[in-house]
């Protein structure tokens, strides 16, 4: 890749995999001299990739939060680009969205992953190597992704911007990822597959399916970062959408459920509301879903009958939808008075109420006459940051804050004060933000459909700009609000970890529990 | 049937079949229609493609992220059709691999906003909108101007488009480079070529002011002015406009 594209930034790209994978082959030998494990090594769970998991969730939830409210300052203040190609908002926005949904939510998703499924099916993970072959090669491809952006590399399809060598590298990483969870699973020593797996299995099932339809594209040259998709026009735009609104679906709220599931009947100490509402749930999330990108459509050239198959399912979506999210509120039954004091179990609760709110949201707007103010508008943008800030960071956040201590062997955070504080700032940003986006984009909506007496469009396009100012000002301080409550999330979590017992090594992992308990998870 | 569940959930390949089957049949009923109903999209027996010049400036347009803040997709809405035009039509786009339609408005649709402004406006609000536009929040793209336009590859790209299903000649991927040179200098010994292989009312014009080296502030403008107007179908159904 690096001799190839010496014209191209795909030569820099080539750079970058020659030194990860010198990197890689330098830990494989180093530990080529160490002794052979001994047997008892079998019989305790596996935590170091998911130490690592969440450490690089966090660094990119810095980076991609960081590069968020950068571009949220950038629309107020457009002038603070240097002159300079790389810092436009252009080539900055999809590493904020790239840093927050694949590098943030996507390693919190693979770290909690190989928690869950050890946890739950009492067994430690197949191997060794493939849970280090899965995090590393991920976090490859989101690098490639982000420096690709910097560099001009984008296919411009939205959530799937990476050109097709980081695509086709992805898909063998995912493969990778499949494979483990199936072989963890297959030596699991209980009968039943708990329900944060299924959400957790169709997480990775559907995210292949979308990601290898979706960026299928022939490249210009093999020596080249460009290529063009292999679909174009109305088939290209309904294929990009079923894509993306399925990655809201099974990314960041499949694998989501899979992690509330699991942490927040745990932090409770209740199990799980009702059986019967968990595959209530689970099944109509996956069937309803896959329906509704047209949605995001409303009006264009699709077809009409598409449009009101996706306008028909997102509403239809909204039960299985609070389904889910009252089974896991009402898990919390008996156990509200911990709401109050732990901070932890309350970003979890949190989250459950804000997925319940932007899934209600996500149907209403999906509304055809509703649709026809909303789209192309900020009011997008604040039901994505509903989802988010409100549901998907702050389920991290709260299953991080119980995992944590745990995996570090420590009773607690080093200061619950400051998860506290975390608490309140992550919810007082999101609120700021999402109530002035709300505003800017119903404003925004209702100035350009504005007629004067006269039956003449009462405003200019400049106008509503115009009118966007205090708003973007608002919406970027409310970011603001959010990172710093990361920020100290990270020096909270940096310093329970250097209290950590130094002698802490491989061999002294939690061992698995010796028989089987009568304890599931599932409830009634 | 929570009873047949109660056993599904205990065979890990059972829960992966019915999972891709479930999550298969929308999209099935969905995408696959749209490639084999012949009324998706419309007819436009005269529609051009776009010149390598052009098709380079789309490359760039992708590559700055414009999609970001621009859609290229008119709505069936009264206000649209008034603000921006005739509403889009699915065949405006067939030859768009990717298609552009856009998501969010930060900045107005430009769908058709070829030829509603002149050359010299565009170069000069691409350096620096604000010149032009005091309100602007348009970031400003003055590199444009001071980088050449890699002009050697574009004959690959053509061929992988024509592989695709675009419609280029032989004629046209053989002589791409020489054409996307010929287009921004009308005075020059190709801009005849350009004409030719894409059609007399091709814009062959100094787009960025300079009729010497061709940048990519040139390719921008030419893909810019040509939006709206490679077919003119979406304008055939318009009272009072002959075809």
């Amino acid at each position: 890749m690096t001799v190839a594209g010496r014209h191209d930034p795909f030569g820099i790209h080539g750079i970058i995999v020659l030194l990860t994978g010198l990197g890689c082959a330098f830990c494989l030998i180093r530990d080529y001299y160490t002794p052979e494990p001994g047997a008892d090594r079998l019989s305790s769970y596996y935590d170091e990739p998911i130490k690592a998991g969440i450490l690089l969730a966090l660094i990119w939830a810095l980076i991609g939060m960081f590069f968020g409210d950068w571009v949220a300052w950038l629309l107020a203040y457009p002038q603070m680009t240097f002159d300079a190609d790389w810092s436009s908002f252009g080539r900055m926005r999809p590493i904020h969205t790239t840093g927050v949904i694949f590098g943030f939510g996507g390693n919190a998703l693979i770290a909690t992953s190989f928690h869950v499924m050890q946890r739950t099916c009492r067994t430690r993970l197949a191997d060794q190597l493939t849970p280090w072959f899965v995090l590393v090669g991920y976090n490859l491809f989101c690098i490639i992704a982000v420096t690709g952006y910097l560099m001009g590399v984008t296919q411009s399809k939205e959530y799937a911007e990476p050109e097709w060598y980081a695509d086709i590298w992805l898909v063998v990483v995912w493969v990778a990822y499949f494979a483990l969870y199936l072989r963890t699973l297959a030596r699991r020593r209980e009968p039943h597959i708990y329900v944060a797996n299924w959400y957790y299995l169709a997480f990775i099932l559907v995210v292949a399916m979308l990601h290898i339809v979706n960026n299928l594209a022939l490249p210009a040259s093999l020596a080249r970062a460009k290529s063009y998709s292999l679909f174009s026009g109305v088939q290209d735009a309904m294929v990009q959408w079923w894509y993306g609104h399925n990655a809201v679906a099974f990314f960041l709220t499949a694998g989501f459920l899979g992690m509330l599931y699991y942490y927040l009947p745990k932090r409770a100490g209740r199990p799980i509301y009702s059986y019967r509402m968990s595959i209530v749930g689970f099944w109509g999330i996956t069937f309803f879903y896959v329906w509704v990108g047209s949605h995001h459509l409303h009006y264009t050239a699709l077809p009409q009958w598409v449009q009101t198959l996706g306008m028909t399912f997102s509403v239809m979506l909204l039960i299985p939808s609070w389904i889910a999210a009252a089974n896991a509120l009402l898990t919390l039954n008996g156990a509200w008075h911990k709401v109050r004091e732990d901070a932890t179990l309350r970003f979890m609760m949190v989250a459950a109420v804000f997925y319940g709110l932007s899934t209600f949201e996500g149907s209403f707007l999906a509304i055809r006459p509703v649709n026809s103010l909303s789209h192309y508008t900020d009011w997008t943008i604040a039901h994505v940051h509903a989802g988010t800030l409100g549901w998907n960071s702050m389920i991290i956040f709260g299953a991080i804050y119980y995992l944590v201590p745990q995996l570090w062997k420590r009773p607690h955070m080093h200061s619950p004060a400051l998860v506290e504080f975390h608490f309140w700032s992550a919810i007082a940003g999101t609120f700021i933000y999402v109530f002035a986006m709300w505003n800017s984009g119903i404003t925004q909506g209702l100035m350009w459909r504005a007629y004067n007496q006269s039956g003449t469009l009462a405003y200019s396009f400049l106008d509503s700009v115009m009118a966007m100012h205090p708003y973007y000002i608002a919406r970027a301080f409310g970011g603001l609000l959010f990172l710093i409550g990361t920020m100290v999330g990270v020096y909270n979590v940096w310093r329970t970890i250097q209290a950590a017992p130094a002698h802490l090594t491989q061999t002294e992992q939690p061992a698995l529990p010796g028989s089987p308990q009568a304890a599931p998870l599932v409830g009634s | 049937m929570f009873g047949t569940h109660y056993k599904l959930e205990r065979y890990s390949i059972g829960l992966v079949v019915a999972i891709i089957v479930v999550a298969s049949i929308g999209g099935l009923i969905e995408i696959a229609p749209l490639f084999t109903i012949h009324e998706t999209v419309e007819k436009a027996p005269h529609m051009r493609v776009y010149t390598p010049l052009e098709l380079a400036g789309r490359n760039i347009y992708i590559r700055e992220g414009c999609y970001a803040c621009h859609s290229q997709m008119i709505r069936t809405l009264s206000d649209e059709v008034e603000r921006y035009g005739p509403y889009s039509l699915a065949v405006e786009s067939q030859y768009d691999h990717p298609m552009l339609w856009g998501s969010k408005r930060t900045g107005p649709d430009l769908s058709r906003v070829g030829g509603k402004y002149s050359d010299k406006w565009h170069s000069e609000h691409l350096n620096n909108p604000r010149s032009v536009v005091p309100q602007s929040i348009m970031p400003a793209y003055a590199f444009l101007k001071r980088t050449e336009l890699r002009t050697v590859d574009l004959s690959m790209d053509l061929a992988a488009l024509k592989r695709l299903g675009v419609p280029y000649t032989d004629a046209m991927i053989k002589n791409a480079s020489d054409d996307a040179k010929g287009q921004t200098d009308p005075d020059g010994s190709w801009a005849d070529g350009v004409r030719a292989r894409y059609g007399e009312a091709t814009n062959v014009r100094a787009f960025d002011g300079d009729p010497g080296t061709v940048t990519e502030m040139d390719a921008l403008v030419a893909y810019l002015q040509v939006l709206g107007h490679l077919t003119d179908v979406a304008h055939a159904s318009e009272p009072g406009v002959s075809k």
